[in-house]
């Protein structure tokens, strides 16, 4: 039981891991995806399509709550982690106890 | 540290609290607008990066040539914290790209060696995590290299030809601008600290169970 926990808790963490270097080259596979055709002259912002207008507080806004959210969820894995460290050390203090 | 930890999150609240105000009071750069404000928040998420790559690196230092375990916990806490911040300026970066440049990322020098910089610090993590035994030392080597490249990353704008603004337009920036830069800038660095603390606090319990965990087998 213990062991099959530990391989699906270490399956659980490498999908962490490749999730996450997945997300580090996503901005390569967006790059591919939005680089702008070469220009050949001018054109007013007032003529792009309404799609290449795009407007800036979104973006402002996705970035101020990107930071926000990256320090709440690391406080987290910081609270999850100690949680998981002091469980451990009061059941190895209830073994050596029983002994 | 400890002592100074309650007051040092209280100081910290209190400069994010009031960031939005300072933030909204400066004023609009010429061609930029509104996107420009994004700034506030990425140019101290990379000092705060290169603030946990010096402790990093300092530690890593101390812990390969002196053997001390202490500096090897604050070692590691600061590489994960030099991730945490990294990964915010690579993430506020293209957002502001998107709209400035009109390309959410361009493989330029500056781009490319920073992200490559937030991957030296992920496979210190990798190598903390899967190494085996001894890897410490090995995580320890990496993060000394990591500290020897983060100075060519700081100054590859003034080097090579990129789309990255130069390292001498934050100088240049008006006081209404440039002091509430120096505010979030401030507050991101007593961020690391806070977080520093909390980290070292998680590896110091950690170095006690496994303590105790010897000394059960034993």
């Amino acid at each position: 039981m213990g062991f099959r926990r530990m391989k699906a808790s270490r399956i659980f963490r490498s999908a962490v891991v490749a999730i996450f270097l997945a997300l580090l080259a996503a901005p390569a596979a967006l790059a591919v995806q939005t680089a702008p055709p070469g220009q050949s002259e001018y054109v007013p912002i007032k003529d792009l399509p309404p799609t290449d207008q795009m407007p800036a507080a979104p973006l402002l806004i996705a970035a101020y709550a990107f930071v926000w959210v990256a320090v709440l969820v690391y406080l987290w894995t910081i609270w999850r982690r100690l949680g998981k460290v002091e469980a451990e050390m009061r059941e190895l203090a209830q073994k050596t106890s029983r002994r | 540290m400890r002592k100074a930890f309650a007051p040092l999150v209280v100081v910290v609240a209190a400069l994010f609290v009031s960031a939005p105000y300072f933030i909204a009071q400066a004023p609009y750069e010429s061609t930029m607008g509104l996107i420009q404000k994004i700034m506030y928040f990425h140019v101290p998420s990379w000092i705060g990066m290169y603030t946990a790559i010096l402790v990093c690196g300092i530690a890593s230092a101390i812990y390969l040539f002196q053997n001390n375990t202490a500096a090897d916990r604050y070692a590691v806490s600061a590489a994960e914290l030099a991730v945490l911040f990294g990964l915010m300026g690579l993430v506020t970066g293209p957002l502001w790209g998107r709209k400035a440049w009109g390309v959410w990322w361009e493989w330029d020098v500056r781009l490319t060696s920073a992200l490559l910089l937030e991957l030296v610090f992920v496979g210190y993590l990798l190598v903390r995590k899967y190494g085996g035994p001894g890897s410490e030392k090995l995580a320890a080597a990496t993060a000394l290299f990591g500290f020897a490249v983060a100075p060519f990353v700081y100054k590859s704008v003034d080097i090579w030809r990129t789309v990255h603004p130069k390292t001498s337009v934050v100088p240049t920036l008006p006081r209404v601008m440039a002091g509430p830069l120096a505010l979030t800038a401030l507050a991101f660095v007593l961020l690391f600290l806070v977080l520093l603390t909390l980290r070292v606090r998680l590896a110091e319990r950690q170095a006690v169970l496994d303590e105790l965990y010897l000394a059960d087998e034993d």
